[in-house]
């Protein structure tokens, strides 16, 4: 695999009953990750607006994660689902706006899950360096 | 102005081994809107607190950054104590560089400067934020108690001899849940009915408490202090105010079907009890079984066969609620090799519980399913679902250990003479007198007990082959006995599963209910005025059952206590003139927080719908407010103006040219 870029940024937008909670277990038991992560607390995934995604990679992060508790397990009931369906449907449009589908990405971390939560990051990651550097909304790139 | 104050912990050497905490307040020095920065060693101390009083005091400062652990440990700490010093609760943001930094990460340059960034975005959206004033809501002195085993039963008891008054909802016809199934209990050998039993009548007769069997919560909305719950009272077809429990339809019921509360051991009638002792000692008609052919109702002698009854609805408000659904053993059947389901004599642990009960299905004997006879030889497998990641779930079930020595025990009194093996990985007998238990079993009994694994059984000759291999001598080792009994591990109910959906509460990985916090909020939930008691939460023995019954009941009674309690205010809040009453957002709420109102409009004058928020129901998820396309309805506290901020907070971290031009190069 290619050699990850170290200076790629994440917004991470996290729910803080699930995803929140996960990364501070990854914490207390000392699961290490690489530092490109900036968490953003919500009180569900369900409250994401695509508008959060699109401010954050205006603003120069190389790629949005949104994290919420799995299918099913909702402290709000249902609002995961909910932005589950929206983002899918928001990430058929960025193609069209010229954002690469990589750097919208979601995810299921449960409050329990220290270990999934430093996979997924990688991941992301990963898939985010695969498009390298955010540069969509720099000057000179129109 | 804004005069912000932020304050950097050390946290001993948890945050500052690998964060430079200097260099973060220095950078924060530098932030919009910041006054005063600066490090102390434990800022949650008494020392660390009296730092930040006094430079609120001398700086004037109108809100503070606390860089610290998480913010779900000292959030309320540090926004207490501003609220304390005259600043609004909600003035306080918690950056957390501990949790999310300096314990995930070794680089100190990349973690010290992703903790200044954290801070920046911190220190951003608490300018950003308003002064925010809690709600306040009365509370509804009534708790409900969902689960009616021994740890419900315990909570309820508490809770109405505190003088509170108590619902209880149990599914089954009667209160007891597994307890009521044992002979003896661990490790003092008391007879489980001659202590459960007082207790589960005390429930039935308590003044403050209303029993509701064969009962479940179908809905509950609200919050702490008013949950609204909807009940369905599962009809029995007989009137319970009648029934005197005479047991005189149960005599003349001509259908015999499988009893599920003695295991499929014996035959039940289709009217039935479940156990002499039935809490309350009222029959219910299995309608899937009954013929209707009328003999009950023919020898009732008060006439209280309803043949037509329905169902009933109870609507409720309860100030908080007590989970207590319980446990389930593991079913065996996903170990083949075992041969449960296949070979008659290779049986459950709550088959081997009910045998030994003296009133019970086979008075008392334990005896063969395939025969009727009594065995000889009896092999004991523990683990069976627990410990194994492949077949079952890979934590430990914490009394298996403890009913196989009682098993061990009973089954030497009851037969003596009779060869028993156990086969085991180790023993856990952690309780206070447990080991000693064990040590009595293994020198009373004669038991052999095997350390290893069993890998197969198989049914030949009227004789179960049982080959294993003792870990201890390395050796294979193979057994023929009459009977195998395995020591299922405990695993969450499908109905906890159930009650978790319609209460929104979390679960782990397993299944089980989330407490709070593991260590210090052992029967709180995410919810707050939701408490979780018993084997519902993690496998449990009766006395750590009962406890976590009487916290749960206690934490509740600490609810109870107020007239009124104060509600976060992030709820969700509509700008009606800008609402174009799309409807969006009332479709979308989970919670039916919103409705629709008229809404005279200061332009032009006329009457149009809006949205408004119902504030009792709203529970401040922001689902609305991602799906309103003005945006004209929004969350307090997580507004996504709040949410902005933070991301350009978060931007110039990126873009280290705070003068606002985009670079191509980012970081330096
Ligand atoms: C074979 C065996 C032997 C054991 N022997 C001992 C022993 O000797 N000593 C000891 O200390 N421990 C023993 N234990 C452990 C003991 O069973 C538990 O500690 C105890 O029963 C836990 O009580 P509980 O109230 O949490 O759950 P349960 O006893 O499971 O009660 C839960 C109750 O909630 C009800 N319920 C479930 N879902 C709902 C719903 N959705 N709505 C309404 N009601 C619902 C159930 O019907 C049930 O009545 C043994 C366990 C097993 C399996
Ligand atoms: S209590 Fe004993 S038998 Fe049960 S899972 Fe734990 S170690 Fe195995």
């Amino acid at each position: 695999m290619a050699k990850r870029n170290d200076d790629l940024v994440i917004a991470a937008i996290l729910c803080k009953w699930c995803s929140y909670a996960g990364a501070d277990l990854a914490g207390t038991s000392r699961v290490k990750y690489p530092e490109n992560v900036r968490v953003i607390k919500v009180p569900c995934s369900g409250r994401v607006s695509p508008r959060f995604a699109i401010k954050a990679l205006y603003e120069g992060a190389d790629g949005v994660l949104i994290s919420g508790c799995h299918p099913g397990d909702c402290h709000y009931s249902e609002g995961n689902m909910r932005a589950r369906r929206r983002m899918f449907t928001f990430k058929t449009l960025t193609e069209f706006m010229g954002i690469e589908e990589e750097r919208i990405q979601m995810s299921w971390v449960s409050a329990s899950e220290a270990a999934k939560w430093k996979s997924v990051v990688e991941d992301v990651l990963d898939t985010v360096n695969r498009v390298g550097r955010n540069i969509i909304f720099e000057d000179g790139n129109e | 102005m804004l005069r912000i104050g932020v304050f950097v912990c050390h946290c001993g050497n948890n945050i500052a081994g690998r964060v430079r905490v200097e260099d973060v307040a220095k950078a924060a020095a530098d932030f919009p809107g910041v006054l005063y920065s600066t490090t102390s060693m434990y800022m949650c101390s008494s020392e660390g607190q009296g730092l930040i009083t006094d430079m609120i005091k001398k700086h004037n400062l109108t809100k503070i950054v606390v860089a610290s652990c998480s913010p779900n440990l000292h959030e309320k700490t540090f926004r207490g104590l501003a609220e304390k010093n005259g600043l609004n609760y909600y003035s306080v943001e918690i950056a957390n560089i501990r949790e999310q930094v300096s314990w995930v990460h070794d680089d100190i340059d990349k973690a010290t400067e992703k903790a200044i960034d954290i801070v920046r975005m911190a220190v951003a959206k608490v300018s950003h934020g308003r002064p925010l004033k809690k709600r306040s809501v009365k509370v509804t002195k009534r708790a409900l108690v969902i689960g009616g085993g021994i740890a419900g039963i315990q909570a309820a008891l508490d809770l109405a001899d505190a003088g509170f008054k108590v619902t209880m909802v149990e599914k089954e016809p009667t209160i007891g849940g597994k307890m009521a199934m044992f002979d003896k209990t661990f490790p003092t050998l008391d007879c489980s009915m001659c202590i459960l039993t007082p207790k589960m009548v005390q429930t039935r007769d308590h003044e403050n408490i209303e029993l509701l069997t064969f009962s479940e919560v179908e809905e509950l909305d609200g919050h702490v202090g008013e949950f609204n719950a909807k009940i369905r009272k599962k009809t029995r077809y007989v009137d319970e105010e009648l029934c005197i429990g005479c047991g005189a339809c149960e005599k003349v019921c001509p259908v015999k079907t499988e009893s599920t509360f003695n295991q499929g051991l014996v035959k039940r009638k289709a009217i039935y009890f479940d156990f002499p002792q039935a809490v309350p000692k009222v029959p219910r008609i299995d309608n899937d079984k009954c013929i209707k052919c009328g003999a009950c109702a023919k020898v009732c002698p008060k006439k209280c066969i309803r043949y037509n009854q329905k169902d009933e609805i109870f609507k409720r408000t309860f100030g908080v609620v007590i989970v207590a659904t319980g446990s389930e053993i593991f079913d065996d059947s996903a170990y083949g090799e075992y041969g449960y389901g296949k070979i008659p004599d290779v049986i459950t642990s709550l088959q081997f519980e009910r045998m030994l009960v003296a009133g019970g299905p086979t008075d008392g004997k334990v005896l063969r399913p395939s025969d009727g006879k009594v065995p000889k030889s009896v092999v004991f497998i523990k683990c069976v679902g627990s410990r194994d990641e492949k077949k079952g779930y890979p934590y430990c079930s914490r009394v298996c250990c403890m009913y196989t020595a009682k098993h061990v025990l009973l089954l030497n009194e009851h037969h003596p003479g009779t060869d028993i093996y156990v086969f085991y990985i180790d023993i856990r007998s952690f309780g206070k007198n447990y080991e000693e238990f064990v040590k009595r079993v293994q020198d009373e009994t004669g038991a052999l007990y095997l350390r290893g694994r069993v890998s197969r059984i198989f049914d030949r000759d009227g004789k179960l082959h049982v080959f294993g291999t003792d870990t201890l001598t390395g050796n294979q080792v193979k057994v023929d006995a009459d009977m195998v009994v395995l020591a299922n591990g405990l695993v969450p109910a499908k109905s906890t599963r159930k009650i978790a959906r319609v209460l929104n509460l979390s679960k782990d990985t397993h299944g089980w209910l989330n407490e709070l916090h593991p260590k210090l909020a052992p029967v709180e939930t995410a919810t707050r005025g939701v408490f979780i008691a018993g084997t519902c939460q993690g496998p449990k023995d009766i006395p750590d059952a009962v406890a976590s019954g009487s916290a749960a009941a206690s934490r509740a009674m600490s609810i109870l206590n107020h007239s009124s309690l104060e509600l976060e205010p992030t709820i969700a809040h509509v700008n009606q003139f800008l609402c174009s009453g799309c409807e969006n957002c009332f479709m979308a709420c989970p919670f039916g927080a919103i409705e629709m109102v008229d809404y005279k409009d200061p332009n032009t004058k006329k009457i149009r719908r809006v949205a408004q928020v119902i504030e009792s129901k709203c529970t401040g998820c922001g689902v609305c407010s991602s799906v309103c396309p003005v945006p004209a309805i929004d969350v307090s506290g997580f507004s996504a103006e709040d949410v902005f901020v933070e991301i350009e907070a978060l931007g110039k971290g990126i873009r280290k040219n705070d003068a606002g031009i985009k670079t191509n190069g980012k970081k330096k």
